[in-house]
């Protein structure tokens, strides 16, 4: 690992990892802090934390969303920077949470939901625009490719940057995948309400992904991994699904980490 | 039809009975191919129907292609034009002061039609606007030897029935736009709002008119082949002579202008100019929507819907006409102006800016749900993002399909990003999705034959709960580790198929193991954990087992 610049220290930051990270995967939000403390921040976990609430807001459910949106604020609200590594729930938190609370007509409330969404960032976004790093000292010796996943492109629109994170990383190979910007077919409850419409999407994504060869399939999403893995998994693919936080963590081993 | 042939077939020199095929709801012989059984409101839930759909194996080759195609040369000429986001921005704007205002401008179109000599009939919903029309054609044809109209494409006819309430009349209705034409032999329902055919491939034209064009009229050439030239050719010959003895045709408009009193077409083959100047008289059905407040407003529209629709930079065949002009094209002149549920449309703050829609088709050929299922499986003339979010505004949401229509989306948002009129409507599903819920939420009854999973309401509001407070869903989360990471991770690290409901995920998807350590319990602990500060690549481990 080459020295990398602390250009995070004196940052605090608030790591939201999201309920589908803390049931599912742990790693993700492991990998988030080890780059975030590599690059000098102090990285704070708010146990009050639960659940974006996209699954009830997209469904229909917006009652059942608003004790949510108060959770979040109660969690968060102390912080100047709150990182989630998921485009998609850095677009309901964006999108979906200022529109409930607009609905409520409770101005205090469209105030305070307004100020924290403007401090509340996609972990791509915190590195490039806050921190203004893409080299975040990674090495992945390793032929990838990149799902940009709906959410992160059309709500967050992260753009290309974590594409420009993934080429900073030393000894990675990134791939094209065809059609990188069509869905996965995951879309939340979509996928249980429509399965024979959701697998069909996903499979025409996990052949895309098929073709490329690549060891790893990154995005910036675990759900979307999950769906698209699901399906890899089930066909013995050799492409796995991994995090771009868990790339960006991982370091060149040295002597002593070799052994562990 | 699109190339210049011009030699008009010889005169009929007597009429050529309409073979008899089936037969209608009053039990007399079927003037026009039946379409298939049912009504579309009838149909089954999205769900049900997209299984239906995928299981067509040509047809999602054909729409593979077709879409695919289409999306590629719509990004094309879209790409070309550096003010296209000021285009969208300002026939946004114009829907929107249309909508707001429509009570003011379908007043002052009203004058500028009746102005021009174009009589103006008000049709509250289909029914009225069928006997309107009905009505209308059967005065015109009283001595005529052949009881048919011409039609032009038009989706408000479509969404209507007409050429249903038609044949019950008495009358044909003779669809002239090529892929119409394929659909109403085909004994078929049109399956995208530009494209109506876009399901079908070359062979199965081929077929449709070799086996129906007979049973209608002038048959197809006995050799006739699968090139698209000679396809064209026969629906030419074919319809030639139904264009040369028609004295009545039947449009819909793209635009209405209220300050002039004019109407325009946009078509791509011909078929639309050929009705429009041929016949004796022109009625047109046209949705209260349609109205735009000046004739310069033409000029953004014009530019958007080609280059959103076909790919086009320019469209083939404009027709603006405004009111009759003495002899030429038809001197008897009617346009009917439906509302048939748009404003119920108007009504909701949110979803009326579905009213914006041209008609582009943009969302549909960029929508990967469409692209996989079709447009059959939505049970409604209007298919794809937009059908899911007019037709549960235009119909309601008492029928099963209507309340499944909000949820036959993925919300990827690649429909939001083509609209050319900037309909939101990733999020007008969500407001869908929104008031299906609450339908379901006030009659218990309606949820108990609707979507699938009948405790849904029961389940988000225990889910809403445990997520409403960080200790609950860290006792749910367990403390150290998750019970089912501590005793299943043992054995595997992967699921394969589990029982219903969640078979619905697990039929074609393997799901990860549940891991043996919560990350709260990592990040208290991390302190003395050799990978707190950065995992060293091996080779062998990277990612969590998925």
């Amino acid at each position: 690992m080459g020295q990398i610049e602390a250009v995070g220290a004196g940052k605090r930051v608030a790591l939201f990892a999201t309920c589908v990270n803390e049931a599912m995967f742990p790693g993700t939000p492991k990998a988030v802090v080890q780059v975030l403390e590599r690059l000098g921040c102090t990285v704070e976990f708010p146990s009050e934390q639960t659940c974006c609430g996209q699954v009830f807001s997209n469904s229909g459910y917006y009652d059942e969303t608003l004790p949510l949106i108060h959770n979040y604020l109660r969690a968060f609200e102390g912080y100047d920077y709150i990182v989630t590594p998921s485009g998609s729930c850095t677009g309901s938190v964006r999108d979906q949470h200022p529109m409930l609370a607009r609905r409520t007509g409770d101005a205090d409330l469209v105030a305070r939901v307004d100020a924290i969404v403007a401090r509340t960032y996609d972990l791509p976004e915190f590195l490039v625009d806050v921190l203004g790093v893409t080299d975040v000292g990674a090495y992945f010796p390793h032929r990838v490719t990149y799902h940009p996943t709906c959410h992160s492109l059309r709500i967050t629109k992260v753009g290309d940057k974590p594409y420009r994170l993934l080429e900073a990383v030393r000894g990675i190979e990134i791939v094209d995948l065809e059609d990188a910007d069509r869905c996965c077919g995951f879309g939340g409850t979509f996928s249980m309400k429509n399965p024979d419409v959701s697998v069909a999407m996903a499979a025409d994504k996990a052949r895309h992904v098929g073709d490329t060869e690549a060891e790893f399939l990154v995005a910036g999403d675990n759900s979307c991994l999950l769906n698209i893995g699901g399906v890899l998994a089930r066909q013995n693919s050799g492409t796995k699904p991994i995090h771009l936080a868990e790339i960006l963590a991982s370091v060149e081993p040295t002597l002593t980490g070799a052994q562990r | 039809m699109t190339d210049t042939q011009t030699t008009p077939d010889a005169s009929p020199t007597g009429p050529r009975p309409l073979k008899l095929v089936t037969q209608n709801n009053h039990g007399r012989a079927r003037l026009t191919p039946a379409p298939p059984e049912g009504e579309l409101i009838d149909s089954p839930p999205f769900p049900e129907a997209a299984r239906r759909e995928l299981g067509l194996p040509v047809q999602r080759t054909n729409l593979r292609h077709a879409m695919t195609a289409i999306r590629t040369k719509r990004a094309d000429v879209v790409a070309e034009l550096d003010n296209w986001e000021d285009l969208r921005a300002a026939g946004a704007a114009i829907k929107d002061d249309v909508v707001r205002h429509l009570d003011r401008y379908l007043v002052q179109l009203e004058e500028s039609l009746t102005r021009a000599g174009t009589v103006v009939h008000w049709a509250r919903d289909a029914a009225e606007a069928n006997r309107i029309v009905v009505d209308l054609v059967k005065e015109r044809l009283v001595d005529e030897p052949y009881q048919e109209v011409v039609k032009v494409k038009s989706m408000a006819t479509q969404e209507i029935e007409l050429n249903e309430a038609l044949e019950d009349a008495g009358v044909a209705a003779w669809e002239t736009d090529l892929a119409e034409l394929i659909a109403q032999l085909g004994h078929d329902r049109p399956s995208h709002i530009l494209v109506p055919a876009i399901h079908r491939n070359r062979g199965e034209v081929r077929e449709i008119f070799t086996t129906e064009m007979g049973n209608y009229g002038k048959p197809a050439p006995a050799d006739l082949d699968s090139q698209p030239v000679n396809l064209a050719n026969a629906s030419r010959e074919h319809l030639r002579e139904k264009f040369m003895r028609a004295h009545v045709a039947i449009s819909g408009a793209n635009f209405a202008v209220a300050d002039s009193g004019t109407l325009c077409v946009v078509e791509s083959e011909g078929n639309g100019r050929m009705c429009l100047t041929l016949a004796d008289t022109l009625i047109s059905v046209v949705g209260i929507e349609k109205v735009v407040p000046t004739f310069a407003d033409l000029e953004v529209f014009l530019q958007l819907l080609p280059r959103s629709s076909t790919a086009e930079r320019m469209n083939p065949y404009t027709s603006l006409w405004t009111g009759p002009t003495d002899g030429d094209g038809p001197q008897d002149m009617h346009v009917v102006l439906v509302d048939n549920g748009r404003t119920n449309v108007l009504a909701d703050p949110v979803g009326r800016d579905a009213l914006r829609c041209i008609r582009c088709s943009a969302c549909l050929n960029v929508c990967p749900v469409y692209e996989k299922v079709g447009g059959h499986a939505y049970g409604s003339v209007y298919p794809g993002p937009i059908g899911a979010v007019l037709t549960p505004q235009l119909r309601g949401t008492a029928s099963s399909v209507d309340r499944s229509l909000p949820f036959a989306s993925s919300l990827c948002g690649a429909c939001n990003e083509v609209c050319p009129v900037k309909i939101p409507l990733a999020e007008l599903l969500v407001h869908m999705r929104h008031k299906v819920v609450e339908s379901k939420k006030a009659d218990p009854l309606v949820s108990a034959k609707g979507l699938g999973l009948h405790a849904e309401p029961a389940l988000m509001k225990s889910a809403s709960w445990l997520f409403s407070d960080g200790r609950r869903w860290s006792a749910a989360l367990g403390a150290e580790a998750t019970v089912g990471g501590k005793v299943l991770g043992r054995v595997t690290d992967h699921f394969g198929p589990l029982p219903w409901p969640l078979s619905k995920w697990t039929n074609a998807r393997d799901v990860p193991m549940v891991p043996d350590e919560t990350f709260r319990h990592w990040f208290e602990h991390r302190g003395d954990r050799p990978d707190a500060k950065g995992r060293e690549h091996l080779a062998s481990e990277e990612g969590d087992a998925r």
